[in-house]
């Protein structure tokens, strides 16, 4: 046993070494050719099949997994790459259970859903690995279109943009091009550094340039792209993360979910990360799960979720909150934080009040618990920061907090654009996210070339 | 308890399966581990004449093609009869026979369409304590271009000549095996009565090519570049052989002569029809094969329990009970009318019912119904083809559903009829046998 596992405070090597390898692996190994064949066997290729209703990017996936069952994976990964250019990705991270696989007849019939997302990957790693590229640029149009944002949106957007033969230059705020795929995925779900091999397959169409640390807002302003460039699509992120609004939440040892796993993610020994003993993550969705999950599997004694609702309202997956009871994390619902306590500035426990529905409002119900830990994870959601928007000189619709935009993607602004997280009535999604850049670059395309 | 001991044209064995001439039967070693498995008896494989034994291919000898899970379907060999010595051969089955006497040793031979390589092998054969013998005039590939095997099964008169050669020379039950490589499988089976046999034995392998390698463009199995075609066996070819042992069996010429039912037998149930169609017992080779000799077992217990289930105490109460059942188009009921029902319950919505109706068959299943997915017969373009059925991957979910006398039909608007009638009556045929009146 590790002499780590049960220091107390936030520290690092909690573990053997060889333990973080073991824990950081894929979380679904790769199907491999026979595995593949059997599995798309199990496809009816059903009529107007319900999986490719229900994928935001509606990829036609009967057809795909046809390819893959006849011994064609190229063609296969061509189906998926006409739709969803990030298919690699979100093969791997799209909660599947509550899209595709959720409406499979097979899941509908016996609870075992054709494994799309798995078929997906296969075919997708057969092309890339292979570095196999289905696309051509068309004859150069001479337009020049700015996409601010290299995450999924910025990056399905600039590959259809660049396809049609526009020049697209990308602005990133961060060092690496990918966004929530680079910093924002537990580690488990894209190994191998897979995020940036997916941006060079994507770039490698041409006519794609990335400059990154250019922050919107900072570096330049919304007005300057629209003045230089023939269109512009904003694919922002969300930066801000809600408070808690419990006292005491600026002691030591209290972070946001979404920066851990940014380090996490960039981090190239894993053992020398430190972690709490025992840490609580505050929130009931997928961030929450990946933190708190990844806390556990770099050693953390004790691991648990508080969620201020029932299980039914949490918006990670049953699949996600299995996955995490599988690693040893508690989830308890019913709980919002009143007060983080500390000892010296450091974080050693936290007050939870108890919460129930009066009619349909959630309020607390008075009774206080207090759980120990030298570690506080926020992930209670995240919001779009619209200051880098502010600074642009124009105004640009907002509602609900966020980019209002059209069926198309279009703006309240003449030539801009945007999609992903930072629009309104997004569900934060990586397809869907891609799905709106490839859509805007479509409606893009229309209005130059009109 | 069922009794399903097997008495074929007087060859007795404790079970009707029996293990058909072919690799697994080619020496004592497979033989004597078939007869610890179970099986009833076996057919030797193939015996030549005396001399230098036969030469077989040193690359493949096989072809397959695969369901799911590469489940083999079906199976080709370009194999030829026994090539090791004849001495060794019978030497071996005398001595099985002699330690195996309540099991069935029937043997194979292939010998030169001349009478004195008959008269020559059958004494030797005979005295092994062989309980039969069995012609093979059906192995398409190899020893068909020497002029045995499918060369002899495809000429009716070859056949006639040769069964009479042997049935004048051996007290044996002779058995005559049959190539599905012609256009009328009655022909060759009333030649082998004619001559005199006591029973035939259905199908041999088929003519085929199981792929193409698209990178060399030779077929396979591939010997050196090239291929030739094989005998084409197992699952995939069972649906043909079935029709072939009830054309026998229903023909006025052959009724009543026994038939070893072979083609494909892989579980009990396929034994089981086999026999409903006229089959005596049936011999099995492909699923031995492809699973081992302990599959036997299976079938043994699976029969016992379906003829204990049903009643039928023993295999005479199932042979042929469904030979009178197959018939000629002419005579189907034209008045019988059937439409598709699909169980909303047990519908998982996959939508293929739709598509092969919409696609490629009568326009009669929706796809939705008030905006919702759903899908349903319309009785009124409903053939009753039953392709939806066959389509359906939830079985049971779509059925069938016979119309009542006097229940309207409403593709045609008109009710049922109580009477039977078929083509031979129907005013649209040209060559209706109209009553006399």
């Amino acid at each position: 046993m590790a002499e780590g596992l049960f220091k107390e405070g936030i520290v690092g090597g909690r573990l053997e070494s060889a333990q973080y390898a073991e824990n950081f692996s894929d979380l679904h190994p790769p199907l491999d050719n026979h595995e593949a064949l059997v599995e798309s066997d199990r496809c009816y290729f059903c009529y107007d099949a319900p999986c490719m209703t229900a994928c935001p990017t509606s990829i036609d996936i009967p057809m795909f997994i046809r390819q893959i069952s006849t011994g064609n994976p190229l063609g296969s990964a061509k189906t998926i790459f006409d739709q969803n250019i990030l298919g690699g990705m979100c093969a791997r991270v799209c909660p599947t259970e509550t899209l595709c696989e959720e409406v499979c007849v097979r899941e509908v019939a016996e609870g075992k859903p054709v494994q799309i997302g798995r078929l997906q990957r296969y075919a997708t790693d057969v092309a890339m690995e292979q570095g196999k590229q289905f696309y051509s640029r068309a004859a150069p149009t001479g337009k020049k279109i700015a996409v601010v944002g290299a995450g999924p949106a910025g990056l399905a957007a600039a590959h259809r943009l660049a396809r049609y033969g526009h020049e697209v230059t990308i602005l990133e705020a961060r060092e690496k091009a990918g966004g929530l795929n680079e910093y924002g995925i537990a580690a488990y779900k894209s190994t191998d550094d897979f995020a940036q091999a997916e941006v060079d397959y994507v770039t490698s169409i041409g006519g794609i340039t990335i400059e990154n640390g250019k922050a919107l807002g900072r570096d330049y302003h919304l007005a300057e792209l629209s003045a230089s460039y023939d269109a512009v699509f904003l694919g922002l992120g969300l930066a801000g993360v809600n408070a808690l609004r419990a006292d005491g939440e600026d002691a030591n040892g209290v972070s946001n979910a979404v920066d851990f796993i940014s380090v996490l993610r960039q981090s190239s020994d894993l053992a020398g990360l430190p972690v709490g003993r025992r840490v609580v993550v505050i929130g009931g969705g997928m961030t929450a799960v990946d933190a708190a999950v990844q806390s556990k599997l770099l050693g953390a004694e004790e691991v648990t979720i508080c969620y201020r609702r029932g299980q039914e309202h949490m918006n990670a997956s049953a699949f996600e909150q299995d996955l995490a009871a599988a690693n040893g994390v508690v989830i308890r619902h019913w709980l919002q934080p009143k007060q983080v306590v500390s000892d010296g500035g450091k974080v050693v426990g936290i007050e939870l009040e108890y919460t129930a529905m009066k009619g349909d409002k959630l309020s607390g119900t008075g009774e206080i618990v207090r759980l120990a830990a030298d570690q506080v994870f926020k992930a209670i959601g995240q919001s779009f920061e619209p200051s880098a928007l502010n600074g642009s000189g124009a105004s640009i619709a907002m509602e609900g907090g966020r980019i209002k935009v059209d069926a198309e993607g279009r703006t309240s602004l003449k030539k801009v654009w945007a999609g992903g997280d930072c629009i309104a009535g997004g569900d934060d999604l990586t397809v869907s996210a891609v799905a709106q850049g490839r859509d805007a670059a479509e409606s893009i395309n229309r209005a130059l070339m009109s | 308890m069922a009794d399903i001991r097997n008495n074929f044209v007087g060859i007795k064995s404790p079970n009707p399966f029996w293990l058909a001439s072919a690799p697994p039967t080619d020496k004592a070693y497979n033989v004597i581990r078939a007869f610890k498995a179970g099986w009833g008896g076996v057919v030797w494989k193939t015996l030549g004449e005396e001399g230098p034994p036969v030469v077989n291919v040193n690359g493949p000898r096989y072809g397959a093609i695969w369901g799911a899970d590469r489940r083999l379907l079906g199976l080709n060999n370009i194999e030829l009869i026994t090539d090791r010595d004849l001495q060794t051969n019978l030497r071996e089955i005398k001595q099985v026979k002699m330690d195996w006497p309540d099991r069935a040793i029937v043997v194979s031979l292939m010998v030169p369409c001349i009478e004195e390589a008959w008269k020559a092998i059958l004494p030797v054969v005979e005295e092994t304590g062989a309980d039969g013998i069995e012609l093979n005039f059906g192995c398409p590939h190899g020893m068909s271009e020497r002029g045995m095997g499918a060369a002899v099964g495809q000429v009716p008169e070859y056949i006639e000549m040769v069964v009479r050669w042997c049935k004048a020379n051996t007290r044996m039950p002779v058995i005559t095996k049959l190539t599905p490589n012609i256009t009328d499988v009655r022909k060759p089976a009333r030649a082998a009565l004619a001559g005199g046999t006591d029973a035939v034995s259905l199908i041999n392998t088929i003519n085929s090519i199981t792929g193409v390698d698209l990178d060399s463009f030779a077929p396979q199995p591939t010997i050196d570049g090239k291929g030739s075609h094989g005998g084409y066996c197992g699952p995939a070819v069972k649906p043909i052989a079935m029709n072939m042992v009830a054309e026998i069996a229903r023909d006025p010429e052959t009724a009543g002569l026994p038939i070893s039912g072979i083609g494909g037998i892989t579980t009990w149930r396929d034994a089981a029809e086999f026999m409903a169609l006229g089959a005596g017992n049936v011999q099995v080779c492909t699923a031995a094969m492809t699973y081992g000799f302990k599959i036997v077992q299976e079938m043994i217990a699976g029969l016992e329990n379906w003829m204990d289930e049903k009643g039928h105490r023993s295999l005479d109460d199932i042979v042929g009970r469904a030979t009178p059942n197959v018939t000629d188009w002419q005579y189907l009921n034209l008045n019988y009318v059937a439409k598709a029902h699909i169980d909303q319950d047990a519908c998982i919505k996959c939508g293929r019912c739709h598509i092969a109706c919409e696609d490629t068959s009568h326009q009669a299943i929706t796809s939705m119904l008030d905006g919702v997915r759903h899908f349903e017969v319309i009785e009124e373009e409903c053939v009753g083809c039953n392709l939806c059925v066959n389509v359906c991957p939830v079985e049971g979910c779509i059925t069938m559903e016979p119309l009542a006398v006097g229940a309207m039909d409403k593709r045609t608007g008109k009710p049922v009829s109580p009477n039977y009638a078929n083509w031979t009556t129907h005013p649209n045929n040209p060559m209706a046998k109209v009553a006399a009146e």
